[in-house]
């Protein structure tokens, strides 16, 4: 039912965009545009009034994929509340390559994109307090980015003499443990200690004589 | 069903006392019954200041809030009717001039390290921390986390620890407890 309207989206936005739309994507259930990156604000404001009544933004977040020539994907999560469909969509971008913002369009859109671009710094242009806003004071890094180390470059601890918390480089004290999640009786995808045998054509039976 | 009825053989209101076989609880403890002739006898108790102090301390222990997380929900738990702190006299306190005791419940980030020191700064001597839950341990969870203290122990010292993820309402009055244990063994009018 909800696949027949999400249909009747992709085809007026094709009408209407044209090659502003660069992918359209069925999955699941759902319907994914990648659009141009340079007429997000346009389709965003087009999408948010009649006919499509894309009234909420849900969220937008970003993806990254580091072997793409644009590494980033900034994730616009819609909501029709009187049509009862959800709209991904997507745009490509790069390190500094700037998004235009959508917060004219959606003003919660603002706070989203400040996470996006602490997480990943994603740049938007237009924004007016492009700042960031879930990391740490004078954080230095982007923690979601695929080439940032987990557990990051600095850490905190109490230093008496100084009477302050102070920051340090990251001396871990436990090794980094490896959990293996994939039960060795569904089909693990690799050679558990001890089977190496298993794997091999059983030696052929000795020629009676 | 479902209707607990009292029984026939005892008066009104009696039934919820307890019906534990040999039990009489007309019969007093032995240490209480001691104190109470003295106090009949003489008027008075003789104690050292010390140990009036200690019990006094141990018996109210007003803890400062500092629920970072899902923790801070099963110690808000502990707080209430069932478990209910306020009868071993310990109660919530908003500000931590106020307060004796602070309970570390939840993950604590490099974010929130320097205002948590700063809370334990205004709080007055004697004062005692109690950490709550894996992540105040030692990290928990998010041990090899970029934002996260591996343990609340590395910018305020910590008398009790209470293990769990989140540790229940009562695993968290167990360490409470054993916190009352640790003044009264320790606890002095000394600095």
């Amino acid at each position: 039912m909800s696949i027949e309207k999400l249909q009747a989206v992709a085809d007026r936005a094709q009408a209407d965009f044209k090659e502003a739309i660069l992918d359209v994507k069925f999955a699941f259930g759902e319907l994914t545009l990648t659009v141009e990156r340079e007429r997000i604000v346009e389709i965003m404001a087009k999408l948010r009034q009649e006919p499509y009544r894309f009234h909420q933004l849900i969220d937008v977040c970003g993806a990254d994929y580091p072997a793409r020539a644009r590494r980033f994907d900034v994730v616009y999560h819609l909501l029709s509340l009187t049509q009862n469909i959800r709209l991904r969509v997507k745009v490509q971008t790069d390190e500094t390559v700037p998004v235009p913002s959508i917060r004219t369009v959606y003003p919660n859109a603002d706070w989203y994109e400040r996470e996006a671009f602490d997480m990943y710094g994603i740049l938007f242009s237009n924004h007016p307090d492009l700042r960031r806003l879930l990391t740490d004071y004078g954080f230095e890094g982007y923690p979601l980015r695929k080439d940032f180390p987990m557990t990051g470059h600095v850490e905190v601890r109490y230093d008496e003499e100084q009477k302050r918390v102070v920051y340090e480089p990251v001396k871990l004290v436990q090794e980094f443990r490896r959990f293996d999640f994939l039960s060795p009786w569904e089909g693990a995808e690799y050679v558990l200690p001890g089977d190496e045998k298993a794997v091999q054509a059983p030696a052929p039976a000795a020629p009676k004589t | 069903m479902g209707v607990i009825l009292p029984p026939e053989s005892k008066a009104y209101g009696m039934a919820g006392r307890s019906t534990v076989e040999g039990y009489n609880p007309d019969v007093h403890d032995k240490f209480f019954e001691a104190v109470s002739a003295e106090l009949d006898e003489k008027g008075f108790l003789v104690s050292s200041v010390d140990d009036v102090i200690t019990w006094a301390r141990t018996g109210s222990l007003m803890w400062m809030t500092f629920g970072l997380a899902c923790c801070a929900v099963e110690m808000m738990q502990a707080s209430m009717p069932r478990y209910d702190m306020e009868r071993f006299g310990m109660a919530p306190r908003a500000s931590p001039r106020q307060s004796d005791l602070m309970i570390v419940a939840g993950t604590l980030t490099n974010k929130m390290a320097p205002a948590l020191r700063k809370v334990y700064d205004q709080m007055p001597d004697p004062r005692y921390v109690l950490s709550m839950g894996s992540c105040a341990n030692g990290g928990g969870y998010y041990h090899y986390s970029y934002s996260v203290v591996r343990g609340c122990d590395r910018v305020v010292p910590v008398d009790v620890y209470v293990p769990g993820c989140p540790p229940s309402a009562e695993a968290l009055l167990y360490g409470l407890l054993q916190l009352q244990k640790k003044i009264r063994r320790t606890g002095g009018i000394r600095r």
